[in-house]
């Protein structure tokens, strides 16, 4: 079954990291991204440009709503995300708990509704 | 006659058989309720003709598991998985050669209930409804919230375990010890609503206390020595040893120092007793370690004069500094009462009602007017005796504190203008 890891935390305490520290941290997804190949769960993931450069639409009533950023008011945003294919959901939350975002931010186990497409399967 | 069988069946087996078909059926708690709800009207049509079957446990899980197989035939892909579970179910009749049950299913479903990817509200509620099978009103009463909302809760709880695939597994490792102190609450849960059933006229559901004592009995085989389960089982096998004495033949609660001692079971109490000597040794204490200490300390004593209150207050104490709960201290200050006298214990229930979270509980009115009682304050105890009356659900219960109404109330004119609570006035309403 497959499942988002949805990565949120606080883009402000990453724009505070100096060069070191920034790239420590990414040293760590680098090798947490390396052992989900290893491991052949990955299906996928990235990292989001912050949300500064978002951009959120909605349509209402055939209007179209065109607004800056997602959720101003909360703190924690969407950072980045894994697509993983595993077992059970525990499976999931063992590779969530290894996700370097964890330790600093939460990260959202999500199961993905499979894929309507008959040719998908 | 048929139905009575039927129904004595289904409240020993249905749990047991619900556990196994959860299991086989992935997970698909909706599945496996309506399998076995169809298995027992087959049942009612059929073994009037036919006879009750010799394994009619096997027999209900059978049918039920055909049933389920038919269902998934027939939807296709609307059902999470269905091609999967009929693969493993390739051949059903393989449980009536086999037995039905492997041994720990039970135990996997009280470790899926207790999966921490649900609130612990919903826990509670999924455990009780199938682990004891108590009805969704029972469970809403219990947790004294609307019928409608416990509803929603294990229907998402279901939903959860199904389309997250909550894996139907005992866990291992760390896994298994982060989630093991649920599962003791929930045992302990289940225990407590056999001990004194929430909504129920006898006081005690034995069937819940056996299941509670049974799972218990099967988490220390899995992980032996684990002081906290050791005082749980401990704890259980002393209330346990007690519970023919707990109420008389008309079905009045009979309180701890009216027991007859002689009744109570000394093989269970020898058990119990080993069994905290051994959670004790680990030198590793804990709330159900303490509990079960204090029921040693009943337990242990000769008659009601000889009880060791001060040890018990002591021991009450450490309780409240683990885990600081209203309930915990209401039962602290009914043994303070009993070394520094009622108007102490008083004192501290004052305290507790204070917090105005126990205001509906029956047991803290009760207290109450046992401690004015016994202080010969009787107008006002004969008042909290009536709210106590009032708020208590359990029909043993509430006919022991009528009879303690009716015996100060004989004791003491009947016509007495009722006592005003000194001091000033409640400010909290």
């Amino acid at each position: 079954m497959e499942y988002m890891i949805l990565i949120y935390s606080d883009e402000r305490a990453w724009a505070s990291f100096d060069e070191a520290a920034l790239k420590a941290e990414y040293k760590k997804y680098i090798d947490y991204t390396k052992e989900l190949m290893a491991s052949g769960v990955l299906r996928g993931g990235s990292e989001l440009k912050p949300s500064t450069t978002a951009t959120t639409v909605r349509v209402r009533g055939g209007k179209v709503l065109t607004t800056d950023g997602p959720y101003a008011e909360t703190k924690d945003q969407l950072g980045g995300y894994y697509l993983i294919d595993v077992p059970n959901l525990d499976e999931a939350v063992r590779w969530a708990t290894k996700c370097p975002g964890s330790a600093y931010g939460s990260c959202e186990v999500r199961p993905l509704n499979p894929s309507p497409a008959p040719e998908a399967g | 006659m048929l139905a009575r069988i039927l129904d004595e069946i289904a409240r020993r087996e249905g749990p047991r058989i619900l556990a196994g078909l959860i299991g086989r059926l992935g997970g698909n708690f909706d599945l496996a309720e309506e399998a076995l709800q169809d298995a027992y009207q087959r049942a009612l049509a059929t073994w009037p003709s036919s006879g009750v079957p010799a394994r009619p446990a096997a027999w209900l899980t059978l049918v039920a598991q055909r049933r389920a197989v038919d269902v998934l035939r027939r939807s296709g892909r609307q059902v999470e998985g269905a091609e999967e579970i009929l693969a493993q179910l390739a051949a059903p009749e393989a449980v009536e050669a086999e037995g039905f049950e492997l041994p720990d299913d039970r135990l996997r479903l009280i470790f899926t209930c207790c999966h921490p990817a649900l609130a612990v509200p919903a826990q509670m509620a999924l455990a009780l409804r199938t682990l004891c099978g108590l009805t969704t009103r029972e469970i809403a009463r219990a947790f004294v919230e609307p019928e409608a909302t416990t509803a929603q809760r294990l229907v998402r709880a279901k939903a959860k375990i199904l389309e997250a695939r909550i894996p139907y597994e005992v866990p291992s490792g760390a896994a298994l010890e982060e989630r093991l102190a649920g599962v003791l609450a929930t045992i302990y849960l289940v225990f407590n609503e056999g001990y004194s059933a929430t909504e129920n006229e006898s006081l005690v559901r034995s069937d819940l206390s056996a299941e509670a004592l049974r799972l218990a009995r099967l988490v220390v085989a899995l992980l032996p020595g684990r002081p906290e389960t050791l005082g749980l089982l401990a704890l259980m096998l002393l209330h346990e040893a007690r519970r023919e004495s707990r109420a008389d033949a008309e079905g009045v609660a009979i309180p701890l120092e009216e027991q007859d001692r002689a009744s109570w079971d000394r093989a269970m109490i020898a058990e119990g007793l080993a069994l905290l000597d051994a959670a004790l040794a680990r030198r590793t204490p804990g709330p159900y370690q303490i509990q079960a200490a204090i029921a040693a300390l009943h337990a242990k004593s000769p008659a009601p004069e000889a009880t060791d209150w001060p040890q018990i207050s002591a021991l009450y104490g450490a309780l409240y500094r683990l885990a600081p709960t209203p309930v915990v201290a209401l039962n602290a200050a009914a043994a303070i009462a009993m070394v520094a006298g009622p108007e102490e214990g008083l004192a501290w229930i004052d305290e507790i009602e204070r917090d105005g979270t126990l205001e509906d509980y029956a047991l803290l009115h009760a207290a109450r007017a046992d401690l004015l009682r016994r202080a010969g304050r009787h107008a006002e105890a004969r008042e909290h005796y009536g709210t106590a009356i009032a708020r208590s659900t359990n029909g043993a219960q509430r006919r022991f504190l009528a009879r303690r109404l009716a015996q100060i109330s004989a004791a003491s004119p009947a016509n007495a203008p009722p006592a005003s609570p000194p001091g000033p006035p409640r400010s909290s309403g």
